[in-house]
């Protein structure tokens, strides 16, 4: 049975793809969650750097997503080449 | 600059005039799914059996069309029509010379016979999508320099930002001391925006050095990804998603930190500051540096290029949602048409924002990239900075 489930390699290939990228999924929203919380409470301390907080935050996030997006990249090769 | 547009204008109606010559249609395959469907309730399950059937064939027409898309092309699309195309100059290098021609002879699998040449584009193997030459039967790949859609994309982009610069320029020549307004005063308030809360606090006195090439950076990246999101002829080309695009422009920033680098910096990198053992045997350090100095183009190639082709993939995918539940009876179908587009309209609102985003992150990382390359001999500054603290320290203290 475990030779017929390896034979399925498109299959298999689909399957690692779409676990991978809810990974990736999981991994960002949990990395961009916590600069939000964080960034939350430091403009509850200090609301006049509100600005220069939220512009921090931003610049932050959007590194992280470059990492998961760095997995994404990784599924679409399994998935299509 | 006046004039500039009035030329961008003829050739623009132009080239839409010329796409309007033939007439195609493609939709039947869709409308006979609709047909199928709205036939009534009691047929819903030969409905939904021949829409399954139908979704096989779409099946691989989603991928395809996906691919279309996002990918390149040698000519360009004209909105509510699947098959017309604005031409565009194709550009190759046979084994015979140079060969130049329009892409609308060889559309829909045509073949096109230059003098001894044939040229067409192949439909499937290694070169599926591209021109290729056919000598003998086989199919050759030739120096292809033609102006497909994203290089005409990138022209399209440099025009734009060049208009919009050189104007901001030749205010400030003419009027010295006021402040531009409108357009002007926009782009103004962006380059501000860059140069004081990016370029100078990052590299203080250097930064008229550099702030050309990282201004220029910013502005083309930013206008290559919104004109990627308008869906009409000066826009709609996916040119950041395209990772050859993405490449070169980390490669100019690699160049940038690199050839400007200082002795100080190399010598960081190929005899740091570390144990002798980590460095003269076997070169640990010296491999994990250089190893260094690639990933972080590597890292903004690939940072900008999924994000833009990501953004426009899910957008694509939410339409074709639509098509894909097309045959699946009425309510269904118009229930799923309705939230497809709202939502469409909320990704793209959300790329316009990762637009801006991205360049600014681009911007911001080749600045920073550039700064530690520029790094001066800081030893004994550090130790006299913490003397003299330390010293300020006690006295205020006592």
């Amino acid at each position: 049975m475990l030779a017929m489930i390896l034979a399925a390699v498109e299959a298999l290939l689909g399957l690692g793809a779409s676990v991978a990228a809810g990974i990736a999924a999981i991994a960002a929203g949990i990395g961009i969650g916590k600069i939000g919380a964080s960034a939350m409470e430091a403009i509850a301390r200090q609301p006049e750097a509100a600005g220069d907080i939220r512009s921090n935050m931003i610049v932050i996030a959007a590194l992280i997503e470059g990492v998961a997006l760095f997995a994404v990249i990784v599924c679409i090769l399994a998935l299509f080449v | 600059m006046k004039k500039l547009l009035f030329i961008l204008v003829l050739m623009t109606s132009w080239a839409v005039s010329a796409a309007q010559e033939n007439v195609a249609q493609d939709t039947a395959s869709v409308a006979s799914a609709c047909h199928a469907s709205s036939v009534g309730g009691d047929r819903l399950e030969e409905a939904l059996d021949k829409a399954a059937e139908e979704t096989d064939e779409h099946k691989f027409d989603i991928k395809e069309t996906i691919f279309e898309h996002l990918g390149d092309g040698y000519g360009w699309e004209v909105p509510f029509n699947h098959h017309k195309r604005i031409p565009l100059p194709v550009i190759v290098w046979g084994k015979d010379g140079l060969h130049v021609f329009s892409s609308s002879r060889v559309t829909h699998g045509d073949e096109y016979v230059d003098g001894d040449a044939t040229f067409k584009i192949a439909t499937e193997g290694d070169y599926k999508g591209k021109i290729v030459e056919i000598i003998d039967g086989k199919e050759y790949k030739p120096w292809d320099f033609s102006i497909t859609k994203n290089v005409c994309a990138i022209f399209i982009a440099c025009i734009v930002v060049l208009l919009l610069l050189i104007q901001l320029a030749r205010w400030h020549k003419k009027n010295p001391f006021k402040a531009p307004r409108k357009m002007t005063g926009a782009i103004e308030a962006i380059v501000e925006f860059i140069y004081a809360g990016v370029i100078k606090p990052t590299l203080k006195e250097k930064s008229a050095k550099f702030a050309p090439y990282l201004l220029t950076a910013f502005f083309f990246i930013f206008f290559m990804n919104l004109l990627g999101l308008i869906v009409v002829f000066p826009g709609g080309a996916n040119v950041t998603g395209n990772i050859a695009v993405t490449m070169v422009l980390a490669i100019m920033t690699f160049v940038m930190t690199n050839v400007f680098g200082t002795k100080v910096y190399w010598k960081e990198i190929f005899w740091p500051d570390v144990p002798i053992w980590l460095k003269c045997p076997l070169p640990i350090m010296q491999l994990i540096e250089v190893f260094g100095i690639f990933t972080k183009p590597a890292a903004l190639t690939v940072r900008l290029f999924a994000n833009m082709m990501g953004g426009h993939m899910i957008v694509l995918i939410l339409t074709l949602l639509i098509f894909i539940f097309a045959g699946a009876g009425v309510a269904i179908a118009s229930g799923t048409a309705a939230i497809s587009v709202a939502f469409s309209v909320f990704m793209l609102l959300i790329d316009v924002l990762v637009s801006f985003i991205q360049a600014y992150v681009f911007t911001m990382l080749s600045t920073i990239f550039i700064s530690l390359a520029q790094a001066e001999h800081e030893e004994h500054g550090a130790h006299g900075d913490a003397h003299s603290a330390a010293a300020h320290a006690s006295e205020t203290s006592k």
